[in-house]
């Protein structure tokens, strides 16, 4: 009898729940961006070049200037970014649930996170590989001497499956050492809990720039693996996607037309060369096309300037990280980087 | 005020349900299950709504795929083909290890801790009352960490502290000789159940004789050389079918032999002492509990300290040390998912890094919270149990 009370009310209730309330909706978020005056960025936790806090306690870096290009497209105003700073784990989670509205921060495009998770990667603004790095007082020319060697690593990323991938493959033992985050994985190399640390090479030039004596450590040769790295958003929201994707685009093309953020200004004002004018909004409508105003591409450049400026200033030769420009040069340049025509 | 008679009888009657204690009982349990069900409803459904619009499949199917990640030191068979499952295992056999370790370690420093702060010797007692203050006062978290830095601080691999060369001591862990067993060992371990069902009929019988006759009889001495003399005889006997690999020093580290991780340990040591401050002053509390004039009346019948402690005090006082030591087990296991700082691979370790290949959030959250509900719910099982058994026949 009581049960019976009980589980009627519960249907009630049910019922009750069911028609009354709806989620929050993702649909829109160039809409969501606009309304809300600010972009809501997800970056890494601290990676020395791609995200970090400069002397006045800003983020900054190679991704966050990506985010600050993309607000200045929408929102006309760099500055007008909250960043959400997430680990490994949490980066995912945060994009699906909306708790940002694009995520820039080192992650690997790869099929099942394309598909299976739900995104829609917006193209690649770095081409990476996962690398080793390894005290030069070890003697060991090439991963393949690494038997029976313990190697440090971040739990949750790609770089813990191609790993096991590659010692396999190669019929190498090893001892793995996951650690959770970043930070502490290269305390553990540097207590010399583990023989190697790998991540992707970028990350790990940035890493031995940070050592006390950068010289004891080498990096290996081998690259055991693709890693394009770029923004992504969630999918089912192409407004959204087209202009991120074009935002990253029109950063490169810039580069290949030498628009840079000293002379974006002066070239919005009309030039000689349609394809400047039409990605600058001095001629046709592609600002419209993406709902965005028609000098979207000036704020972007704008921000942080092309991709080689900005490239140069977090990545290239005078930074701390000294990073060759390599597979991330343009086409023209001997790179692969190629971005679409704007028109 | 209402009008006519009849609205006055209807106002009457809900006012009579609003002001007698039974029924107004009944109505605020009804709009309370209403609320939590109304509550439940719609989180599911919110969830459900957003899982779809986001794209995402919920299930449990994806446990069947390969994992494709490495564990360092699994309990069980494991490599980088087997499933997502059999990860979860692994992860959850770690957390057992640790787990049971743990509760071991701080029951024994718990026990010992608790007696001695009570013992009349002032350096001691002011040892021990420095080590529970100390310990119950500062963050687990940062306990762990502090070991792990004081472990992987130790000598580098090259520079290994050498134990009689068989074990060896590094910023890696303690690597000690494994053993390799042969096909005559199934007896040394049939020798050892013999010896152990021997000890048990032996105790049974001391008992006995001693409740009926007053004589005591050593058992707990004979049981010991049972279990272990008549195995190591056999073993002996039989050309011991048992060998050790000693570890070998390789170019980077060392081969063969067992492992015992830093972060093991770490984790371990820091479990252990933690619980056991908390054990220590539970125990304490319990002997306080049981009235001075027991363990007078003991010693007037001649009975020694030791004896006093160990068949009148433990015995009263455990009734009030079993349901707090209940929690602190279960505080133990589930402070133990604390290994990610350091990269133990636990449950919730392995689940993390399966969470983030697999994207499947939802559900890993939902294994670890079945997983450890039903570790604590077996503890709490096991410790009721325990609590009834040893409980004060009142008569």
């Amino acid at each position: 009898m009581k049960i019976k009370a009980l589980s009627g009310i519960a249907a009630v209730a049910s019922v009750l729940a069911i028609s009354g309330v709806t989620a929050p909706a993702h649909a829109a978020t160039l809409d969501d961006v606009r309304a809300a005056g600010e972009l809501k960025c997800g970056i890494n936790t601290g990676l020395p070049g791609f995200a970090f806090t400069d002397d006045k306690g800003n983020w900054t870096g190679f991704d966050v200037a990506y985010c600050r290009a993309l607000a200045g497209a929408v929102l006309g105003d760099p500055n007008k970014v909250k960043w959400v700073n997430l680990t490994g784990k949490n980066r995912f989670p945060a994009l699906t649930s909306g708790e940002i509205d694009v995520l820039s921060r080192n992650t690997t495009w790869t099929l099942s996170r394309d598909v299976d998770l739900g995104f829609t990667f917006v193209g690649v603004n770095y081409y990476d590989g996962q690398g080793f790095i390894g005290r030069t007082a070890l003697g060991a020319k090439s991963l393949k001497e690494l038997d029976g060697a313990s190697i440090c690593i971040q739990t949750g990323t790609t770089t813990q499956l191609n790993l096991a991938d590659f010692f396999r493959v190669n019929g190498i033992s090893y001892e793995p050492v996951p650690i959770e985050t970043n930070e502490e994985a290269r305390k553990a190399y540097e207590a010399e809990r583990c023989d190697a640390y790998t991540t992707d090479a970028s990350g790990l030039a940035a890493t031995r720039s940070t050592f006390p004596d950068p010289k004891a450590h080498m990096i290996f040769p081998e690259i055991i693996s693709k890693e394009p790295l770029g923004p992504l958003v969630r999918q089912g929201d192409d407004e959204w996607a087209d202009v991120a994707r074009w935002t990253l685009n029109a950063l490169i093309n810039a580069e290949e037309f030498g628009i840079t953020a000293a002379n974006v200004e002066e070239l919005a004002k009309g030039t000689d060369n349609p394809e400047i004018n039409r990605m600058l909004g001095s001629e046709g409508s592609l600002g419209e096309m993406l709902g965005l105003s028609k000098d979207w591409a000036v704020h972007a450049i704008k921000a942080e300037g092309n991709y080689s400026e900005i490239f140069e200033r977090y990545l290239g030769k005078n930074t701390s990280l000294a990073l060759d420009r390599g597979l991330n040069a343009l086409w023209s340049d001997g790179g692969i980087l190629y971005a679409p025509p704007m028109r | 005020m209402p009008q006519t008679t009849r609205t006055n009888d209807d106002w009457f009657q809900f006012r009579r349900i609003l002001t007698d204690e039974r029924s107004r009982g009944i109505v605020i349990q009804v709009l309370v299950v209403l609320a939590i069900v109304a509550f439940i409803a719609f989180i599911t459904r919110n969830t459900l709504i957003n899982l779809e619009r986001s794209g995402l499949t919920t299930g449990f199917g994806f446990l069947a795929d390969p994992a494709f990640f490495d564990i360092n030191q699994p309990l069980i068979e494991y490599n980088s083909q087997s499933s997502f499952a059999r990860a979860l295992l692994v992860g959850l056999l770690n957390t057992l290890l640790v787990s049971i370790l743990g509760i071991i370690g701080a029951t024994i420093l718990g026990f010992i801790a608790g007696v001695l702060r009570l013992s009349k010797n002032w350096l001691i007692s002011r040892l021990v009352t420095a080590y529970v203050e100390f310990t119950r006062n500062v963050p687990v978290l940062l306990q762990i960490l502090f070991w792990w830095a004081l472990l992987t601080g130790l000598p580098k691999v090259r520079d290994s502290v050498s134990i009689a060369d068989t074990a060896f001591l590094n910023n890696r862990g303690l690597r000690v000789p494994g053993p390799i067993t042969e096909p005559g060992f199934m007896w040394v371990l049939i020798a050892l159940a013999i010896g152990i069902a021997a000890a048990v009929v032996i105790a049974r019988w001391a008992r006995k004789r001693q409740d009926l006759t007053g004589q005591t009889f050593p058992s707990g001495l004979t049981g010991l050389g049972l279990i272990v003399a008549f195995p190591v005889l056999v073993h002996l006997a039989l050309g011991q079918p048992l060998d050790w690999e000693i570890p070998e020093r390789t170019r980077f580290n060392f081969r063969g032999g067992i492992n015992i991780t830093p972060e093991l340990i770490a984790l371990w040591l820091a479990l252990t002492t933690y619980t056991g401050a908390f054990i220590s002053e539970i125990v304490r509390a319990g002997i306080l509990s049981v009235s001075r004039g027991q363990s007078e009346a003991a010693f007037a019948l001649g009975l020694r300290p030791n004896l006093t402690m160990r068949k009148i005090i433990l015995p009263q006082a455990l009734r009030v040390i079993i349901p707090p030591l209940t929690s602190q087990y279960l505080n133990l296991t589930k402070n133990s998912s604390l290994a990610i700082v350091i990269g133990f691979q636990d449950l919730v370790s392995i689940g993390g890094s399966i969470l983030n290949q697999s994207g499947h959030s939802l559900e890993i959250v939902a294994i670890w919270m079945a997983i450890y509900l039903s570790l604590s719910l077996a503890t709490s099982a096991y410790m009721n149990w325990y609590n009834k058994r040893i409980a004060l026949v009142e008569r």
